[in-house]
């Protein structure tokens, strides 16, 4: 898109370090999550869920409980929409089980009553007859000769002939030719990786509070990225018009891409349609770890050849992602992310989705990209290894640059890939000395951005601060550095915005908080809102001034002439011009609404140093540097805590995080206890470094940051690892137990 | 459910020893209360001990022993000026448990009874060699540590009885304890294997020793091979080998998700041999 101005340097606000707007209320918990919510007469819900990995629903009896005192009301399948198609339909199935529960976990019935305690009791009297199917949990399983069909049909036409039923979308991109390049090498190494599910692990397990009545009108409350997408989604599997149901975000204990659907808010109005009472549905962390969506497992094949010069001669893979019993997993961005970070002549990837016995994945955190990043960095790793050479060097040699033909097909604009490495070649800890049993790892990793369907308005107030309203929910500090971009276009202090996230009647539609978008889709909607708010207040200095709109500037919060010929007179400062705007023309409101597709790429480099206690197999990560660009930091401490969040959850998932599936297909740790995320003592200090190659594409040069910062940690901490331990590893989690077992196969030879 | 809050034992047990269905005792309730809202174990009688007199107190008895009160939390017998100095094994033991807030809640008296094979205070108070007061309709009873766990989740404990008191041993000279425990983590997480030592020297020779394994088998575990190679020696090498392998002998582990056999097997002799030196370091520093 055509952007009136790109700013770059002689910023006043964006660039220093506020505390944030909301600080205040979570601090003092006067901030409202999802569970915060309470309505008069008011039900608690409860599900009920399949204990079985694959089963038939015979019959479900519901009586016992509906005579039980309190109970006002049981929802199956058959309270909700028929005839959806497509990803609605799967969407509803997952929410609510047909005529198959297809996993450990899988919602069939529920219940509203008049205490939590009551509706616990009540699901434990629904009575449901399973017919136990045969399941599969494993990626590599489901999609071999004789696995269970989870759904015949499920499959796109994507999908080759030949494979089986549970492959159901297929991608394939590339370009040159990889026979020619890995014969040109000399050295090619090919291997085998995997990685298990994680989940995203946000503290705040999903919530919300519904009210629903019989005119198809309604009110929902839910702790969620992206409201207008809970009303889309909602309106449909309820049988409802989209506008008739309005939603409201509460403030989210994180989200990480796994609040970008619904689990529960469907349920809940559902049950408040059929009861006519407000119902408010909170999900217990079990649910969390069993019914919402954690990251896909995948299998992975990739090879690569190299010259005995670090040049990268052709590379390919094959990535096989599970993500549960729908279609979804991301195996195409896995694909496309792969081999981004390098200009390849020769590069072929394949992407299998495989639907299996486990919940329907979610996104988590630049989706597929991390699980790729961990497959091709540690066979770089390997070949520079084996030819002896500096693992930063040979990225360098082989990074992609502005005009690079990417390995996914486009060709890249300005990015700062070669920035970051250069960065981290210069950065003390690439050069600090390693203690006995320590090993230090690198990887690139890369992410695309997102733009996406955003609206902002800002209001201004009689006495010179403004009202800004963003549709995207702040998971990150975003409120910080959306008041900081319009406090720098307007000229007024940063604490003389408000920020709020407006409810779905307010604005039009915003797209989720995810893509890593909001910083710079909503900001550059907040700064184009503010851009027209000046345009207006110019106006009006303008007619009382008695020149023309075009002789007006803005200036320090001022309206100003634009030069000598239009006039001599003293600068207008907003407060005079705002506090007569309802006499001058009415009131003052910016506003802003477009589908920004400049969203530039974002990519990083990690330096991660290991220790491995070879008696026990146990990792310590003892030091962490991340390096990545951000196109332009608004908030620097936010993009810090962006990148530090980023390898925290990085170093969970190489280590010890993992779905444990029993051979009765039922998840074995679906608490904290032992789905061990690591704790605070767990980690190091993470040190950052943020570059800046401003994108093109955004008016202060914003690119996203969340997600390209869970892109390295797998393959930089596996790196390190299999230096400190002397042996590779090629599995996910890292588990001291497979470490030993690493250890024990090295020295059996 | 019925709530009770007796103020002494003896009302207690008559209560327990009444009580329909399932009884739980309630002293800092990190697992009862953990367990109820999880619809683990929804008790049917729930004896809260916190009234009865003196369950609160560390006391130091005239032979140079220690007597723990069934609602002593882990933090309160860090925060004892004295008792840790005597027996650092098993006060790190008992307060490595859980977080911050769990310590400040979490009693010896219900990691035993909670029946967890990979209860972390455990081995430590086998392998000190400490006693509990068992009191029931018809009195009082000293009982050994390692005869309370029955299994997993279970205890040997009859219906209407309890634990009202913990008996540790005079330190005496040149003793040392210690206790490590295997997790993924740093904290907050559950022992994959655990391992106390307890020993006391006669010069630098080792003249007596217990060692105890946890989470290698439905109950915790005296291992009197363990002890046997520990004994006689100065903690050198081949001592330190023949431990490892005796503690490792006598795993009776399984395959879970939180270790496999093998690794269970292994990590045993390890920690064996760095609990060993711990208490070996610690008992000669005491021994002046």
């Amino acid at each position: 898109m055509a952007l009136d101005s790109l700013k770059s340097e002689g910023f006043k606000q964006v660039g220093t370090r506020p505390d944030r707007p909301d600080g205040f209320d979570k601090v003092t918990g006067r901030a409202k999550f999802g569970a915060d919510a309470t309505a008069p007469g008011m039900l608690h819900a409860a599900i009920v869920r399949s204990p079985h990995a694959h089963a038939r629903i015979t019959r479900i009896d519901t009586s016992k409980a509906e005579a039980l005192t309190g109970v006002k009301g049981v929802v199956t399948r058959a309270d909700f929409a028929t005839g959806l198609k497509g990803e609605n339909w799967n969407i509803l199935e997952n929410v609510m089980a047909g005529d198959t529960a297809l996993y450990d976990g899988h919602a069939v019935a529920a219940v509203a009553a008049t205490s939590p305690l009551i509706a616990r009791d009540a699901a434990k009297l629904i009575e449901v007859e399973y017919e136990i199917l045969p399941h599969v949990t494993d990626v590599d399983e489901a999609m071999a000769e004789g696995a269970p069909v989870i759904r015949e049909g499920a499959a796109d036409k994507s999908v080759p002939p030949g494979l089986h039923p549970n492959v159901v979308r297929y991608h394939e991109s590339g370009h040159g030719d990889v026979d020619k390049g890995f014969a040109e090498a000399d050295l090619v190494i090919e291997d085998h990786f995997r990685t298990e599910a994680t989940h995203q692990g946000y503290i705040e397990p999903h919530a919300c509070l519904a009210t629903l009545g019989g005119d198809g009108k309604g009110e929902l409350w839910c702790c969620t990225q992206g409201h207008w997408n809970v009303q889309k989604i909602c309106s449909a599997l309820l049988g409802l018009e989209t506008s008739q149901l309005r939603v409201t975000a509460s403030e989210i204990g994180g989200g990480f891409g796994g609040k970008t659907t619904v689990f529960i808010e469907p349920v809940a109005l559902a049950l408040s349609r059929k009861t006519n009472k407000p119902v408010k549905l909170v999900m217990s962390r079990s649910e969390v770890f069993r019914a919402t969506g954690p990251t896909s497992s995948t299998s992975m094949d990739v090879k690569i050849g190299m010259k005995k010069d670090g040049t990268i001669t052709a590379a390919q893979g094959v990535f096989r992602l599970q993500g549960g019993a729908f279609p979804g997993a991301p195996c195409e961005f896995t694909a496309m992310c792969a081999f981004a970070p390098y200009a390849l002549k020769n590069v072929h990837q394949v992407g299998y989705d495989v639907i299996a016995n486990r919940p329907k994945q979610a996104a988590y955190r630049a989706p597929g990209s991390p699980m790729a990043a961990f497959a091709v960095e540690s066979v770089i790793d390997e070949l520079c290894g084996q030819l002896g050479l500096d693992p930063i060097e040979t990225r360098l040699k082989n990074a992609s640059k502005r005009g690079t033909k990417a390995s996914f097909g486009p060709t890249f604009d300005q990015i700062g890939l070669v920035e970051t490495l250069e960065a981290a070649k210069a950065h003390p800890h690439y050069s600090a000395p390693l203690k006995p049993g320590q090993g230090r790892g690198i990887s690139c990793g890369f992410w695309f951005n997102h733009g996406g369907e955003t609206a902002v308005s800002l209001a201004l107030s009689e006495d010179g601060t403004a009202q800004l309203a963003v549709g995207t929910p702040d998971i990150g500090g975003s409120r910080a550095s959306m008041a900081l971009m319009a406090a720098e276009e307007l000229g007024i202090p940063y604490e003389n915005i408000r920020v709020t996230i407006a409810d779905t009647a307010t604005l039009g539609y915003n797209e989720v908080s995810h893509g890593s978008r909001v910083t710079y889709a909503s900001g550059l909607a907040t700064i184009e809102a503010a851009r027209d708010a000046v345009k207006k207040l110019c106006a009006r200095a303008a007619a009382k001034w008695g020149i023309p709109e075009d002789a007006v500037k803005w200036e320090n919060g001022c309206a100003v002439p634009s030069g000598p010929n239009a006039g001599d007179f003293d600068p207008l400062p907003i407060d005079q011009i705002t506090k007569r705007m309802g006499a001058t023309g009415g009131p003052i409101v910016g506003h802003f609404e477009a589908t920004p597709e400049g969203a530039g790429v974002s990519f990083a480099t990690h330096i991660v140093d290991a220790e491995v206690d070879p008696e026990t197999g146990k990792t310590s990560v003892v030091r962490y540097t991340v390096v990545q660009d951000a196109g332009k930091a608004i908030h620097p401490t936010y993009v810090e805590g962006q990148f530090q969040g980023g390898a925290a959850q990085g170093i969970g998932w190489a280590l010890n995080e993992e779905y444990i599936y029993g051979e009765d297909g039922r998840l074995q740790n679906a608490v904290f206890l032992d789905y061990r995320i690591p704790v605070a003592s767990d980690l190091p200090m993470i040190d950052t470094v943020i570059v800046e190659v401003p994108n093109p594409g955004h008016p202060y040069g914003v690119r996203g940051v969340g997600e390209t910062s869970i892109c390295p940690p797998l393959a930089a901490i596996a790196n390190a690892v299999s230096a400190a331990a002397g042996v590779r590893l090629h599995e996910l989690p890292m588990s001291p137990p497979r470490i030993l077992t690493a250890l024990e196969k090295q020295r059996d030879g | 459910m019925q709530y009770h809050k007796p103020e002494n034992f003896e009302d207690a047990v008559a209560i327990a020893a009444q009580a329909q269905g399932l009884t739980r005792f309630l002293a800092g309730g990190t697992d009862v209360l953990v367990q109820l809202r999880a619809d683990i174990a929804v008790p049917d009688t729930l004896v809260d001990v916190k009234g009865i007199g003196g369950v609160k107190d560390i006391t130091r008895e005239s032979d140079g022993g220690w007597r723990i009160g069934i609602a002593v939390s882990g933090a309160e017998m860090t925060e004892h000026p004295d008792l840790g100095r005597d027996w650092p094994g098993v006060v790190e033991a008992t307060d490595l448990i859980g977080s911050t807030q769990i310590q400040g809640r979490a009693t010896m008296t219900g990691n035993l009874c909670n029946g967890s094979p990979a209860a972390d205070a455990v081995p430590a108070m086998v392998a000190v060699g400490m006693s509990v007061s068992v009191t029931g309709p018809d009195g009082t009873r000293r009982v050994p540590v390692e005869e309370i766990p029955a299994g997993p989740g279970r205890t040997s404990l009859a219906k209407g009885e309890m634990i009202s008191a913990l008996h540790i041993p005079p330190r005496g000279a040149a003793g040392g304890d210690a206790y490590l425990r295997f997790i993924p983590r740093t904290e907050m997480d559950i022992a994959v294997v655990g391992c106390a030592v307890n020993l006391r020297l006669d010069g630098d020779t080792v003249a007596e020793a217990r060692v105890a394994l946890g989470a290698v088998a439905p109950t915790v575990l005296l291992v009197a091979d363990a002890a046997d190679a520990l004994v006689g020696t100065t903690l050198d090498d081949k001592a330190l080998d023949a431990l490892a392998e005796a503690a490792s002998a006598a795993c009776k582990p399984i395959d879970d998700k939180r270790g496999t056999v093998k690794f269970r097997t292994h990590v045993a002799g390890v920690l064996a041999r760095r609990a060993a030196k711990i208490a070996y370091d610690r008992a000669r520093s005491t021994r002046t």
